[in-house]
């Protein structure tokens, strides 16, 4: 490896030897054409035609009348297949492209990496495979007929709790295998180096444009950035581009499920202790011997025992603040955007939206947050209805 | 306790090398299901301390790990089991873990006890010669040898690397993929194998896929000083989960023939 893929003492690759020069091969294709003049050209291309970049910054006005402050949505929900998840798999693939592997793999969770990945393997025409947990085929099926349509073929999960880490398990357990044809595009900023870094640069473009977005539409930069935070990946894509203007906060909002007291979330920077899972050092959901947690919360896309490295240096450096929000608030908050905007948030975005109505009274009217919309609610609504039947 | 270069000297034929995970299926059926083992002839032991996460692993050693798990081992219990098998039979002890167990019980301390409970080496299978610097340390300050693996797709450069900084064995891992049994035996093996006598002094146990005798024989032919069969004979105790006595004469059966065709 040219680099050792650490954010202080998080990040690592802590894999097998058989996974080495896989992540070699991968970080020397990152390193070598990511700023290269072509495939940043090839890259824009597909971002601006095929995924509809760049994404409106939306003030939302009768939201930031219910919170007494102005609230800005950057809309990656608008992105093509309903989230920012397309920004990273157009990049990997790409760089799958440029190192001739015609076979590409992905785990999902909420089944929206899962659905990225399945595009692009349409759209470049590779021989797809998506690793997805039980469950998450279950409360996700939507996204899993979506997946077929595009060619891939979704393999269900049975081991462990049949979510997102198992998922993940297996990708690897793959990959491990067929090391040498295959590309893996991880879903977010986690995982063994080179995929924080990888996945960080190609959802930085949220931040870049949000930047720019803020300066010709408030002629200031903002004053907060707020973002949910599963695996972390919306979260540094839009922190990045504030990253140096220490003004402004960075918030990273978790999935605190039924309440972390109860045990029952996946707050991992909240209530995590450091640990290693899936090649990684951060913080992480675990009993005292070291054994990974299970994770519960009503968006499946939150639900993963890690977090990516990046956050937990950010988070001990005091440069981002990190936070839960609970099941029913994070209800409420999908039920008053669309009320209020005619915008259903995906409930991993909707994590952001609550915390920031919490915010009610604390911050002054001229306030301007920024809420990193990472995704479209249509995949959830069916869960939404079972939590809250709507009155006729 | 003897030490791997001892043993592997005194031996003039490939050492047998079955693994367990501990505490499969409860933790006084292993403790049994081990003693057989050594009973029937094993030389070492390779034992695994089960995870929640192993990626390392097909599904027969992932099942073993749940097995485990849910019958109640843990870091503390494995120590334990470990000074019982030492009070019944001073054997090498090989230990295989993932990472995370060792560093929450804080990785000095981990090394300490369990040297003192009597293993002879740890392989982290979450852990490559990159991060090694993270218990290089610890386990020589412990008195333990350290293992690493070799992979089917190891660069030679690597190899040498990996050669300098292990004090064990070198495990070297037969296919491309994770723990399971297999059909038939790698056509890698014999190459690597080879390879790595050539290359380095330190011993050469090869695992992953070994399942038949004559896959044994093959990889000892080849050269290799022990043979590690882990899910094959973890599949024996799946296959015999309504008997603890058909567990314990299923494992001591193979062990034997493994061992009958490598003398
Ligand atoms: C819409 C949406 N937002 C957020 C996430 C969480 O991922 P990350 O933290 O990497 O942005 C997901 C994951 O599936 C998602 O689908």
């Amino acid at each position: 490896m040219r680099q050792k893929g650490r954010f202080g003492q998080y990040g690592g690759f802590y894999v097998p030897e058989v996974l080495i020069p896989a992540l070699e091969e991968l970080e020397a294709a990152f390193y070598d054409h990511y700023q290269d003049e072509k495939f940043v050209k090839e890259l824009n291309w597909f971002y601006k035609h095929y995924a509809g970049r760049p994404t409106p910054l939306y003030l939302a006005k009768r939201f930031s009348e219910q919170v007494g402050f102005n609230v800005y949505l950057k809309r990656e929900d608008l992105v093509h297949g309903g989230a920012h998840k397309l920004n990273n798999t157009l990049g990997q693939a790409l760089l799958a492209k440029y190192m001739g592997k015609s076979k590409i793999i992905a785990e999902t969770g909420a089944g929206q990496h899962g659905l990225a990945t399945a595009m692009v393997g349409a759209l470049f025409g590779m021989e797809t495979k998506i690793f997805m947990g039980v469950i998450d085929i279950e409360r996700q099926s939507v996204n899993v007929h979506k997946m077929k349509l595009c060619g891939a073929k979704v393999i269900s999960v049975e081991g462990g709790t049949g979510t997102l880490k198992d998922a993940i398990n297996d990708a690897l357990r793959y990959w491990t295998a067929n090391v040498t044809d295959t590309f893996y595009i991880f879903g977010s900023t986690c995982g063994p180096h080179p995929y924080p870094t990888v996945v960080k640069h190609f959802q930085s473009v949220i931040g870049t444009e949000a930047k720019q977005q803020c300066a010709e539409q408030i002629g200031k930069l903002p004053d907060m950035i707020v973002a949910c935070v599963g695996g972390g990946s919306n979260a540094l894509g839009i922190f990045t581009g504030f990253i140096d203007d220490k003004n402004v906060k960075l918030i990273g909002v978790e999935a605190g499920g039924e309440g972390v007291s109860t045990g029952k979330h996946a707050a991992t920077i909240v209530a995590g202790k450091v640990g290693i899972l899936h090649g990684a050092k951060s913080y992480l959901l675990q009993d005292e011997n070291g054994q990974v947690l299970e994770t519960e919360s009503v968006s499946a896309g939150l639900d993963y025992s890690a977090v990516g490295p990046e956050h937990c240096q950010l988070k001990d450096s005091g440069r981002a603040q990190y936070y839960e929000a609970e099941d029913e608030d994070v209800l409420d908050a999908f039920e008053l955007l669309s009320k209020k905007e005619g915008i259903l948030p995906a409930l991993e975005s909707s994590h952001a939206l609550a915390w920031v109505m919490k915010q009610k009274g604390k911050l002054s009217s001229d306030a301007n947050v920024i809420v990193n919309l990472s995704g479209r609610g249509d995949k959830d609504v069916s869960i939404v209805e079972k939590y809250r039947p709507l009155m006729q | 306790m003897k030490a791997y270069k001892e043993l592997f000297s005194e031996l003039d034929r490939a050492a047998l090398i079955p693994f367990f995970v501990i505490g499969d299926p409860d933790y006084d059926t292993s403790l049994d299901i081990v003693k057989t083992a050594i009973d029937a002839g094993a030389d070492v032991l390779e034992l695994g301390i089960p995870f929640s996460d192993p990626i390392a692993d097909g599904p027969t050693i992932q099942k073993a790990d749940i097995r485990a798990l849910k019958a109640g081992m843990n870091v503390h219990r494995a120590l334990e089991f470990i000074k019982e098998i030492k009070q019944y039979k001073d054997i090498p002890i090989g230990l295989l873990l993932y990472y995370n167990l060792i560093y929450q019980y804080g990785t000095e301390k981990f090394f300490a006890d369990f040297h003192a409970a009597g293993v002879n080496s740890i392989l982290i299978a979450d852990m490559s010669i990159d991060d090694a610097d993270e218990v290089l340390a610890p386990a020589q300050a412990a008195g333990l040898d350290t293992v690493f693996m070799v992979t089917p797709n190891t660069e030679d450069q690597r190899m040498k690397l990996i050669a300098s900084k292990t004090t064990g064995f070198i495990y070297t891992v037969s296919v491309l993929g994770v723990t399971g049994s297999r059909e038939s035996l790698s056509d890698e093996v014999e190459g690597l194998v080879g390879k790595l006598k050539k290359l380095t002094d330190v011993p050469v146990c090869v695992g992953f896929g070994i399942s038949k005798p004559e896959h044994a024989v093959a990889v000892a032919k080849a050269g290799a000083d022990g043979v590690i069969i882990g899910s094959k004979i973890v599949s024996l105790i799946e296959a015999n989960l309504d008997s603890k006595e058909n567990i314990l004469s299923a494992i001591s059966q193979f062990i034997k023939d493994v061992k009958s065709k490598l003398i």
